[in-house]
């Protein structure tokens, strides 16, 4: 019990730079290059962490706390989320809501760090990503009535624990609806291709990486990991909806949850790979149909 | 077998929404021809036990609309030489709205008395409606001609779907002529877009009210 606990932290705090690195890998792969190391994004976050930083007379406390607030809550939510079979530190009935809104918390940190600094770049990208939260937000909840319904339970741990239960009983179509709805929130919320592009640092076609544009050093370094962070709470969110099987052995079932993490980071490595980046007035369409999606599976669900 | 038959059904329904809402007509014709693909394993995974009708039905049916119609069209938009975008009458939020109150409506209210209760059909009639539904939208919101074809390509699909509650009692001769009718719809189709091309130097079908005698 106090093993998987330590091994749910460890998989936290450790394991969210690894799939930015597999995402990197496999996008070199698709475009025939070698491609950075695969433990290349603890490199570049130890490498800010040990660098000084320069901060703007212009702007406030808020600034400094954007990307600790940020982490602190993508933390926290971590601490929710079962990971694979294994039950989450915290569970209480209604923590679904607290999940939901710690992400809510996280992006209102950021937004406003980004909005302190004054700057018109990132009051746009701060503009974007509220815009594209307010759709993705009730996605997300959808997705949950739909874990609720299937288990009749209101806490993070035993709905998704029951969601696989799905299968069997005949629950697949909605499972699978959830499963490409929860796909695309993932890749909006965590800023990734066909929403935004991780890569550029052109300020007309990005939103997460405009926000940061002021931080450096130390800052950047947590406003990286507290993104790879999200993904991989994210991540681990729908490997819940992916992967329905259960070993019974501690420490097979934990080989499961990080073999299916990786291959998740694969997955959207292939994506980044083969898809452009949407324009952005397209971007609403992607979330408004991700909406449909988890609707029509509660739908399909309650009929 | 009904879970996998379930799948890909979802998944058509899904598919339905996303090419409604693409704003690239390569993109939006790849994803007509995924869905011909799905729809083609279907009468495979739907009964259980594969007959030499089904197989010869699902590779026919698969070559057909995922390789042989979208070169048929791709071909025939890179002919035109025109701009590789849909024009749609209403926007692509409208129309996502609208194919979503269509899904909604055929999983609600759509059923077929007699058949409804088993588990594994529950979702075909459904499907089949709002796929048709989908292929009429998509026919009546779009100006340009190739795009016109691909709703006419969706609302086939739609009715494919429908035909496999058949597929038992259907003789694979009217499958095939079933298909056979679709590649001759999309061959002339082709011939036409590329003469209304030539006539109008644009695949906007709005010109056509503009022919006289």
């Amino acid at each position: 019990m106090i093993i998987n606990l330590i091994v749910h932290f460890c998989l936290l705090i450790l394991m969210p730079p690894l799939l930015l690195g597999i995402i990197n890998k496999v996008k070199a792969l698709f475009a025939g290059r070698r491609g950075p190391p695969l433990l290349q994004a603890y490199f570049d976050i130890g490498k800010l962490l040990r660098k000084g930083m320069v901060i703007s007379r212009s702007t406030t406390w808020v600034f400094m706390a954007g990307p600790v607030v940020t982490l602190a809550a993508v933390f926290c939510a971590g601490t929710l989320i079962p990971l694979g079979r294994f039950a989450a530190p915290i569970s209480f009935t209604g923590d679904l809501v607290l999940f939901a809104y710690l992400f809510g918390l996280a992006r209102f940190f950021t937004t406003s760090a980004a909005l302190d600094t004054g700057s018109a770049f990132e009051g746009m990208g701060a503009a974007r990503e509220v815009t594209f939260a307010v759709l993705s937000e009730p996605a997300l909840f959808l997705v949950f009535f739909v874990f609720v319904r299937l288990s009749g339970s209101l806490s993070l741990g035993e709905m998704l624990h029951l969601a696989p239960a799905g299968y069997v009983s005949g629950a697949v179509a909605p499972l699978v609806l959830v499963a490409i709805g929860l796909f695309i929130i993932m890749l909006a919320e965590t800023c990734r291709i066909p929403v935004d592009d991780p890569n550029t640092h052109l300020e007309l076609t990005m939103i997460h990486e405009v926000m940061v544009l002021d931080h450096s050093g130390p800052l950047l370094g947590i406003a990286l990991y507290a993104a790879a962070m999200k993904l991989f709470v994210l991540s681990s969110l729908l490997l819940h909806v992916l992967q329905p099987f259960k070993s019974g052995l501690a420490w097979l079932d934990w080989l499961i949850f990080a073999g299916g993490m990786m291959v998740i980071a694969g997955t959207i490595g292939v994506v980044e790979s083969v898809m452009a980046r949407l324009r952005m007035n397209h971007v609403p369409h992607l979330l408004v149909a991700a909406i449909i999606l988890c609707g029509a599976a509660f739908v399909l669900l309650v009929r | 077998m009904p879970n996998l038959v379930n799948t890909i059904l979802v998944i058509v329904l899904a598919l339905n929404l996303f090419a409604l809402g693409n704003s690239r007509l390569m993109s939006v014709i790849r994803i007509v021809s995924a869905q011909g693909v799905l729809l083609g394993l279907l009468p495979l995974v739907m009964h259980g036990h594969i007959t030499i009708a089904a197989l010869l039905a699902a590779g026919v049916g698969i070559i057909l609309k995922a390789i042989i119609i979208p070169s048929m069209m791709l071909r025939a938009l890179r002919d035109a030489d025109i701009k590789r975008e849909v024009e749609p009458l209403i926007g692509f939020l409208p129309s996502i709205i609208l194919g979503a109150l269509a899904t909604g409506f055929s999983l609600l209210f759509v059923t077929l008395p007699g058949l409804a209760d088993e588990a594994a059909v529950s979702l075909v009639i459904p499907t089949s409606f709002a796929t048709v539904l989908v292929g009429f939208i998509l026919l009546t919101t779009r100006y340009k001609a190739i795009s016109q074809v691909v709703g006419y390509l969706v609302l086939e699909n739609g009715i494919f779907i429908f035909g496999l509650l058949l597929v038992e009692a259907l003789p694979l001769v009217v499958e095939m002529g079933v298909l056979l009718d679709l590649f001759v719809g999309i061959f002339v189709i082709s011939i036409i877009v590329n003469h209304i091309n030539a006539a109008f130097s644009s695949l906007d079908t709005r010109h056509l009210v503009s022919l006289k005698e």
